[in-house]
């Protein structure tokens, strides 16, 4: 495991977009009509966003940022760093974060590139962020973190379908003495597999078979350019391996766990979360989801659930939160991070 | 770790199932309300209660109740 703290940095401010294009897994046809409430009530998704044709990842994040960067008062000139963590980019080539640069209308003396990450990708996102900002006096810097994997999956399996949801967030870093966040991040690629879309990339490149779709189980039907996902394998993942990340974060870096005020989970699966709320010994109240209402985003569950679930306690409090991230890599961490009056956007729909 | 109590909490996993109807020889992936949630359940409840790991393969090779209350006994 990889335990570190980058000092002088804090998190100043928080923004969203989803699509308003919204979906019922109560209508959900993939679903026997008597599983759909069941389906609601154990693995918590009831409605999903899905972007509209031609939207992309890139496109939620600029409207989400536009948005921060209005409510914090910043001046584009002022971002000296730019990253993009998203599995679904415009382009395989370039990267995405140029064109965000561009259309953001940041200065040229910026750093920008895309990380290839997904459900841990908000806290690894922060600790790239924060270590290169932690020496840049005076700087400021956007994490955009979002996907469209709508996009990625088949509509004919119902291992993925009722659970993936679009979303684009923008979270502002900046330079400040006396901050500091602490982290502990993981990964098991011996497991990259259980989450995959196996052609497309240069291993498998894309061929006539790569679209022909073939039937895994009953109601799963999907091709190779689509997301396959192993669900009893990425359950006992997050079973065996987040609470003894969580707490091995807060007992090396000493952190009471009664200190913290919330526990903010990768919104995943409600029994998954429920199952390591359990074993960390953690009451309810102090973990939050935005599951119900806006499903499985991705990297993007985590600050868009601060927004839409903490956005009254951030703004006007200090808040000690610990953030968890998991899935695809397999990868995985958590965050120990304090914030005080965080700017806190309206969550923007389009 | 009994086999009455494992029966017992592999019943509560179940919302549709009338607990009585499951008992030792119960091959429970016939049931009609098994399927990727109970499985989930199950998996949930076994490493909550008895911090053990099942696996897909697991339940796979398990037909009844009592298969799968061995199989947890051994992990």
């Amino acid at each position: 495991m990889s335990l570190f703290t980058v000092p002088n940095i804090k998190l100043s401010g928080l923004s969203a977009c989803v699509p308003k294009n919204t979906e019922d897994n109560l209508d959900c046809a993939l679903l026997a009509p008597a599983d759909r409430e069941a389906f609601v009530n154990t693995v918590g998704i009831r409605y999903r966003r899905v972007a509209e044709a031609g939207v992309t990842a890139s496109d939620l994040c600029v409207t989400a940022a536009n948005q921060l960067l209005d409510d914090l008062k910043w001046a584009r000139e002022e971002i000296k760093i730019l990253v993009f963590v998203t599995q679904t980019p415009d382009y395989t080539i370039p990267n995405t974060s140029s064109l965000l640069q561009e259309k953001l209308g940041l200065s040229k003396n910026c750093i920008a590139f895309d990380v290839n990450l997904g459900c841990s990708g908000y806290v690894y996102g922060l600790s790239i962020v924060g270590s290169l900002l932690q020496n840049m006096v005076g700087g400021k810097a956007l994490l955009l973190v979002g996907d469209i994997s709508t996009q990625t999956i088949s509509m004919k399996d119902k291992s993925t379908a009722p659970l993936f949801s679009d979303a684009g967030t923008a979270t502002g870093l900046e330079f400040s003495l006396n901050h500091e966040i602490h982290f502990n991040l993981q990964t098991d690629g011996k497991e990259f597999d259980d989450i995959i879309i196996s052609d497309g990339g240069y291993r498998n490149r894309v061929s006539e078979k790569s679209f022909v779709e073939e039937e895994h189980a009953p109601g799963v039907l999907r091709n190779n350019l689509q997301m396959k996902l192993d669900g009893v394998k990425i359950f006992n993942f997050a079973l065996r391996e987040i609470a003894p990340n969580i707490n091995t974060l807060l007992t090396e870096k000493k952190i009471d766990k009664e200190t913290v005020n919330y526990f903010v989970f990768h919104q995943a699966n409600k029994l998954m979360i429920e199952s390591v709320r359990k074993k960390l010994k953690i009451e309810a109240g102090k973990v939050p989801y935005s599951l119900h209402d806006f499903g499985n985003t991705s990297s993007a569950t985590i600050p868009l659930t601060m927004l839409v679930n903490l956005s009254h306690a951030l703004t006007t409090q200090r808040v000690k939160l610990l953030l968890s991230g998991f899935g695809v890599g397999l990868s995985w961490g958590s965050c120990c991070v304090e914030t005080e009056n965080l700017v806190c956007s309206k969550l923007i729909e389009v | 770790m009994t086999l009455t109590e494992f029966i017992e909490k592999f019943a509560e996993c179940f919302n549709q199932t009338p607990a009585a109807s499951i008992t030792a020889t119960t091959e429970f992936k016939k049931l009609s309300e098994w399927g990727s949630m109970l499985t989930l359940i199950v998996i949930a409840m076994i490493d909550a209660d008895y911090e053990k790991t099942i696996t897909a393969e697991d339940l796979k090779a398990s037909n009844t109740v009592e298969e799968l209350f061995e199989k947890v006994k051994s992990k």
